[in-house]
């Protein structure tokens, strides 16, 4: 039997079966994020994978990489502190909706705004899952969480505009629906040098799904393609036209200076070189 | 070379002194009264080819020099009372992943924002007890400025050994207090550094070479992959809910302090031979004691010193010793008597204990003390 290259980037034995449910989207990107760091051939020692609190955030554990799963929020400071030490490392910095964009929120602004040279997968199913279903800083208006019984009362935030605001030099939206796209935005993003992120749309049936009347995994996932337009096709719409769409695509791709060289600049001007 | 005389803030001298230990990183938020030590290890940690950042918050500096600490840094940050509070959930994490790393906080007087430019004693239990779970601390008070030098290069080498957090607990009066001191010379001082793996990378196990302290454990990026998690965790460093592992990986945090208390603790310990009054107390209202104590002597009162430079873990056995051969013991602290407890605790052979106590953000004044000395004398 041939097996995948990738498949010895994962840890069998002990740390399987995973602890994500059935048809949980968390899996596509896993192998998103393998397959992209299998194609750009980079080093699994030379990987650091960081990750906060929740059902993403145990990504972790299942692959075979330098890996740190940290506090509820605090992934980016710890990644942070990771690549300012040892800059050759690919950071990937595992996060989610409830993560990076409420507890951790002021830390996803600070270190986009830095530049900070962190591939941070996003992966965003816009609600809490590992604590039971309540509502999070993606949940959209209306949509029902176990703390939002009655519909959510929040405006949602939009995770891309928010990095791209802060001074991300890239910032993707995909879905596991699409999951080739995915690999590619993955794979660009660990090619940038500074704050990229992927947000990646991945739903939950457990809770998500259930709390919404959304159905089946599967239903989910023909939901997730009905529901999400490219970016390229969004911008022959009207904004009539693109109600209840979520855009997927990349919003920007460009280029500054990255923290680490900015600080070796300090460095050497420190030691009068 | 000759020698090196510098009139230091107690501030300046832990910046120095964690130099001096080969601390290569830095991250904080800047908060009064502790701001001396990042602003000085700003300017030369890049000197020495080390990185210093100010991030956002507390919550973001000490995860910073956590995930620093996980790559192979010696690392650092610095804060006072509130900042400290914020800190607790990843100092806990630190202490459970088994992370070295060394935080300093100048206290200052509480509680919330209280009196930010004035000093205090008070967070000795927030030191022992702020975070959740079971875990043992250690904390290091100094007295004087050389003693904050000296500290920070101990704190340093019992993180990196003991493979934790560990607390260096100044205050604000020995932060701010200019003083002189002779820099050790490069050498002079013992600097621990912790031993890296030497096994076949598929045989490294991070938690678990059975070594009673830290053992060798290895940096991320180094060629040996690991798992860290605040969730308990097997010798692998894989979370577990085995209950064997979780007694396993709690009895090893505990252990590896309880088993080394006496190469942990250590008291200074003056005219105790003939006291029948002991002042205990440490950092700055120890100078007073002090003072106090010779005041005394001259008086003819019989009167001794125990001055505690690890607070935590506390010198029980010490205590408890030094209770059974004196008549009172007299416990001088800045703040509303937070270590009385810790004494009485250790207080078996119903010796008397007296609290000295000063918490409006002054200075305790040996006036104050030796008052209360002649009185234990009447
Ligand atoms: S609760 Fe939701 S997000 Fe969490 S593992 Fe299950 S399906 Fe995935």
């Amino acid at each position: 039997m041939k097996i995948h290259p990738a498949y010895e980037m994962l840890r069998p034995g002990k740390k399987f079966p995973n602890v994500w449910c059935p048809g949980c989207g968390h899996g596509i990107v896993q192998g998103a994020i393998i397959r992209a760091v299998e194609r750009l051939g980079i080093n699994r020692d030379e990987v650091a994978m960081v990750s906060g609190i929740g059902c993403s955030s145990r990504m972790p554990v299942y692959v075979d990489f330098n890996s740190l799963h940290t506090a509820h929020g605090r992934a980016l400071p710890f990644a942070t502190g990771v690549k300012l030490h040892n800059p050759k490392l690919h950071v990937i910095v595992i996060t989610g909706d409830g993560d990076a964009l409420a507890i951790g929120g002021n830390h996803f602004i600070h270190a986009a705004r830095r530049n900070m040279e962190l591939t941070v997968i996003l992966m965003n199913n816009n609600i809490y899952g590992m604590t039971g279903g309540q509502y999070s800083p993606t949940t959209p208006i209306g949509k029902k969480a176990s703390t939002a019984p009655y519909g959510c009362a929040e405006r949602d935030f939009d995770a891309c505009a928010l990095a791209v605001a802060a001074g991300a030099v890239f910032a993707a939206r995909g879905t596991v629906y699409n999951a080739v796209e995915l690999d590619k935005m993955i794979e660009k993003a660990l090619t940038k040098k500074g704050f990229a992120l992927v947000e990646a749309l991945s739903p939950c049936p457990t809770l998500y799904g259930r709390l919404n009347k959304e159905g089946s995994a599967v239903k989910m996932l023909q939901t997730q393609k009905a529901n999400t337009i490219n970016l390229k096709a969004a911008e022959k719409l009207t904004p009539q036209e693109l109600e209840g769409k979520v855009v997927t695509g990349v919003f920007h791709d460009g280029e500054a200076q990255p923290y680490t060289e900015v600080y070796q600049q300090i460095i050497n001007k420190a030691q009068g070189r | 070379m000759s020698k090196q005389i510098k009139l230091w803030q107690g501030n300046e001298a832990c910046a120095e002194g964690a130099i001096y230990a080969g601390c290569d990183f830095f991250g904080g938020y800047p908060i009064t009264p502790s701001t001396e030590v990042a602003e000085i290890l700003a300017a030369l940690l890049p000197k020495h080819g080390g990185k210093f950042i100010q991030m956002e918050d507390e919550i973001a500096g000490i995860g910073a020099i956590l995930g620093a600490a996980a790559a192979g840094a010696k690392s650092m940050t610095s804060t006072s009372g509130p900042g400290f509070s914020l800190m607790m959930e990843l100092l806990g994490y630190g202490c459970m992943a088994e992370i070295p790393c060394v935080i300093v906080n100048v206290q200052r007087a509480g509680p919330s924002t209280g009196l930010p430019t004035k000093g205090a004693q008070a967070d000795v239990m927030q030191t022992r007890w702020g975070t959740h779970g079971d875990h043992p601390t250690i904390a290091l008070c100094p007295s004087s400025i050389e003693e904050s030098f000296k500290l920070t290069v101990k704190a340093f080498n019992l993180a990196e050994k003991f493979r934790m957090p560990v607390i260096l607990l100044l205050d604000e009066f020995i932060g701010h207090m200019r003083e002189k001191m002779e820099v050790p010379k490069p050498g002079e001082l013992e600097i621990y550094n912790h031993p890296r793996p030497k096994v076949d990378p598929k045989e490294y196990q991070h938690y678990g070479d059975g070594s009673s302290v830290g053992g060798p454990y290895a940096a991320m990026g180094s060629g040996y992959r690991f798992n860290i998690t605040g969730l308990t965790h097997d010798k692998h460093g894989f979370p577990t809910s085995r209950l064997d592992e979780i007694q396993w990986k709690m009895d090893r945090l505990r252990d590896k302090i309880d088993r080394h208390l006496a190469e942990l603790t250590e008291v200074e310990e003056e005219f105790l031979d003939d006291a029948e009054i002991v002042i205990f107390s440490y950092g700055a209202a120890a100078r007073s004691s002090q003072q106090a104590v010779r005041q005394a002597r001259a008086k003819g009162i019989k009167v001794g010193l125990l001055r505690p430079t690890t607070i935590w873990p506390f010198p029980d056995r010490i205590v408890t010793d030094v209770l059974k051969k004196c008549r009172t013991m007299l416990v001088a602290e800045i703040s509303q008597g937070q270590l009385v407890y810790e004494v009485e605790r250790c207080n078996k052979s119903n010796t008397k204990v007296v609290p000295v106590l000063r918490y409006d953000g002054e200075m305790i004044t040996p006036a104050q003390i030796l008052k209360a000395v002649e009185e234990a004398q009447k």
